[in-house]
């Protein structure tokens, strides 16, 4: 399928003038629920010289989705300049990660961006293993793979249930959260955790996946499309939500890739930047994919983005569920896997390599690394720097939302002050990921 | 329909990269842009080197902004894309501290970490990049915050993640104690007294006369330099 369902749906305007401003075009929407703009906008108000005014949202608002606030200056309900403050959840997991062994750290990645922590978990085992120069197993990158396209399914179904009761949709929600259960579900049989999940060792997988996973999982692949179908009756040519989300917050491609946006938010502009097709990991380049750009990049566009792409990963789940090989999870070094436990008590060489693990950690050669994914929010990065000993020097978090997040002055000013809200829901923010 | 706009960041979707494998820890093939930025630029190249497949630049510090304008502009480099501003303090005191930025060529699939050092005693300064990249705002905001390196050239440089009062100094230094400078008593007294909503900013009270409205006594004393809130 190499044309994007995206441009399938010809509901999507320019949503930019000449000058690449964002466009607010009036909409008319007729009783078969198809959307028309006008020729020209309808007569303006006349001109009302009025006090600007001071307002503030947040840091404890149930649509900044998290402790984010915002000043606005308002003209009127237009929103004039809006002044971001971020940092309220700031607990220096960088410096923490300092004083810490590469294993001990997975657990800090849970809790940054907490929508997707397995795929957090999948990152940084990949950074530290490339700090370590190890490979990982077939079997091991296949269950990875399954990992992170569980946790952009979802992350998205998060984002789309919150955006939809931003919006006025409240039953989308229900649905996107029943379906976030199942997957929390399989997590849980998993690992035993259904969000704080550390579901990666360096050099591993916490566990093998138990007897019967599978077939809850393909269970999951079979069923989950149809709701997703569902969400997409509901939603994507209902009236209200058009006219609601067409047109506001865009950004131009260019623009989008100067303020670094990544993700949804720069695949919403029409840059095709994705870093499993880019700058693939994992294997991703076998798998058959398609990455949905958007045109206009408003909010519309980011919401039909990440519809596609959550069925973009059924696909490739299902690809990985039927190839997923046979053999070890982890690797064979005692360096870095902890050895089994009736071996550790009753081996000497086992309990050897097992307190060395333990008590001191393993050591990486001196060097750094960077090694980005593509997580649900865009291109995530952790970048290692060691000094020869078992704790990192640096590490450092490139959070995805931080930088999309710092774009959106210059996507709301210009709009109204209900638009804020649906502008601020189509980043898709973790606070836990900005802050850090 | 509108037409495809023209973007400069896309790739050409019919190359299709691989997963890197056995990459070895020193050594590979060196980023081409590195050649050419020490031919180009002689004065400001210090070094390069290949760790782990990624190739680092080292400049001089003052001459940062000149050879990311080029690798942003030149038509046969075409970094369009700023990934992440940070900066790398070692253990060992005498190492100088490094800011590091990672630049992506999303049109020719390249990644180069060009790095400055700063040696200790030396004031913390480098050029900023946000005139070429906006996205480098808040990152750059974030490395003043967590290392005190002072950004030249960006146009609202304050601190981010922790609040323009905080006084204990840089969290992300080698020297910055885990627990922080000051005592956990005094780390509560200053939380609990911050108030957050109740704050604005010397900017933000220009806004819409708001200023003006303060009570005169306030007014007085945020004229004569004293901090909001507190």
């Amino acid at each position: 399928m190499a044309d994007k369902r995206t441009v399938e749906v010809s509901l999507s305007t320019s949503g930019l003038d000449a000058q690449g401003r964002p466009q607010r075009t009036p909409l008319v929407v007729d009783d078969g629920g198809r959307v028309t703009t006008l020729e020209a906008p309808p007569a303006m108000e006349p001109e009302l010289e009025g006090e600007h005014m001071l307002i503030n949202i947040g840091p404890q608002h149930p649509a900044t989705h998290g402790v984010l606030r915002l000043v606005l200056e308002l003209d009127g309900e237009t929103v004039v300049r809006c002044i971001p403050h971020v940092g309220y959840l700031h607990c220096g997991f960088e410096k923490i990660g300092e004083y810490r062994q590469y294993n001990q750290i997975i657990p800090w990645t849970d809790r940054e961006d907490y929508l997707n922590s397995p795929g957090n978990n999948v990152a940084f085992a990949l950074g530290a293993e490339r700090l370590f120069g190890v490979e990982i197993t077939p079997r091991c990158t296949v269950l990875r793979v399954i990992t992170c396209e569980l946790s952009r399914i979802m992350s998205h179904l998060v984002w789309l249930g919150t955006t939809c009761i931003d919006i006025g949709a409240f039953t989308p929600f229900l649905w996107s959260f029943q379906e976030r259960e199942r997957i929390y579900t399989l997590l849980e049989q998993w690992c035993g955790a259904r969000l704080t999940t550390s579901l990666t060792r360096v050099g591993g997988m916490l566990a093998d996946i138990p007897d019967g996973w599978m077939d809850g999982l393909n269970d999951f692949i079979r069923t989950f499309p149809k709701t997703i179908a569902e969400v997409d009756r509901m939603v994507t040519r209902n009236g209200i939500w058009v006219g609601r989300t067409i047109g506001i917050g865009a950004m131009s491609g260019p623009d989008a890739v100067n303020a670094g946006l990544s993700g949804p938010m720069v695949r919403a502009s029409g840059v095709a930047y994705d870093v499993r097709k880019d700058f693939p990991y994992l294997d991703y380049e076998t798998y058959d994919f398609d990455v949905p750009i958007g045109t206009s990049g408003d909010v519309y566009d980011r919401f039909l983005v990440r519809m596609e792409e959550m069925r973009q990963s059924v696909r490739i789940l299902e690809q990985a569920s039927a190839r997923l090989p046979d053999g070890p999870v982890n690797i064979d070094d005692p360096r870095l896997i902890l050895p089994p436990k009736s071996k550790a008590t009753s081996e000497m060489e086992s309990m050897i390599h097992h307190f060395k693990q333990v008590m001191e950690g393993p050591r990486p050669p001196i060097g750094e690394c960077y090694v980005a994914v593509e997580s649900p929010k865009g291109e995530k990065g952790y970048y290692f720097v060691s000094d020869g000993t078992p704790k990192p020097v640096r590490w450092r978090i490139r959070p995805p939302s931080y930088v999309n997040l710092s774009a959106i002055p210059r996507m709301v000013e210009g709009h109204l002050l209900s638009d804020v809200i649906a502008i601020n829901a189509s980043i898709d923010i973790v606070m836990g990921e900005i802050d850090r | 329909m509108t037409a495809p706009l023209v973007v400069p960041g896309s790739a050409d979707p019919a190359t299709t990269p691989a997963t890197l494998r056995a990459i070895p820890h020193r050594g590979g093939p060196l980023n081409p842009s590195a050649e050419r930025i020490k031919t180009r630029f002689p004065d400001a190249f210090v070094r390069a080197e290949v760790i782990w497949g990624e190739t680092n630049v080292y400049l001089r510090p003052d001459a940062v902004r000149d050879v990311v304008q080029y690798l942003h502009d030149d038509d046969a480099e075409r970094y369009d894309y700023l990934s992440d501003v940070t900066a790398v303090e070692y253990r060992d005191l005498e190492l100088p501290l490094q800011v590091v930025w990672h630049l992506r060529s999303l049109p020719y699939r390249r990644f180069l970490r060009i790095k400055a050092e700063l040696p200790k005693g030396t004031p913390l300064k480098v050029p900023s990049v946000m005139p070429i990249y906006s996205g480098a705002d808040w990152l750059e905001r974030e490395c003043y915050d967590m290392f005190g390196i002072v950004f030249e050239g960006h146009s609202d440089l304050r601190r981010i993640l922790m609040w323009e009062q905080y006084a204990e100094g840089y969290p992300l230094r080698k020297d910055f104690p885990l627990r922080g400078r000051f005592s956990r008593s005094e780390q509560l007294r200053q939380a609990l007294a911050a108030q957050p909503e109740s704050r604005y900013s010397m900017t933000e009270l220009t806004i819409a006369d708001a200023f003006e409205d303060l009570p005169l006594e306030m007014r007085q004393r945020l004229a004569g330099g004293e901090k909001t809130g507190e």
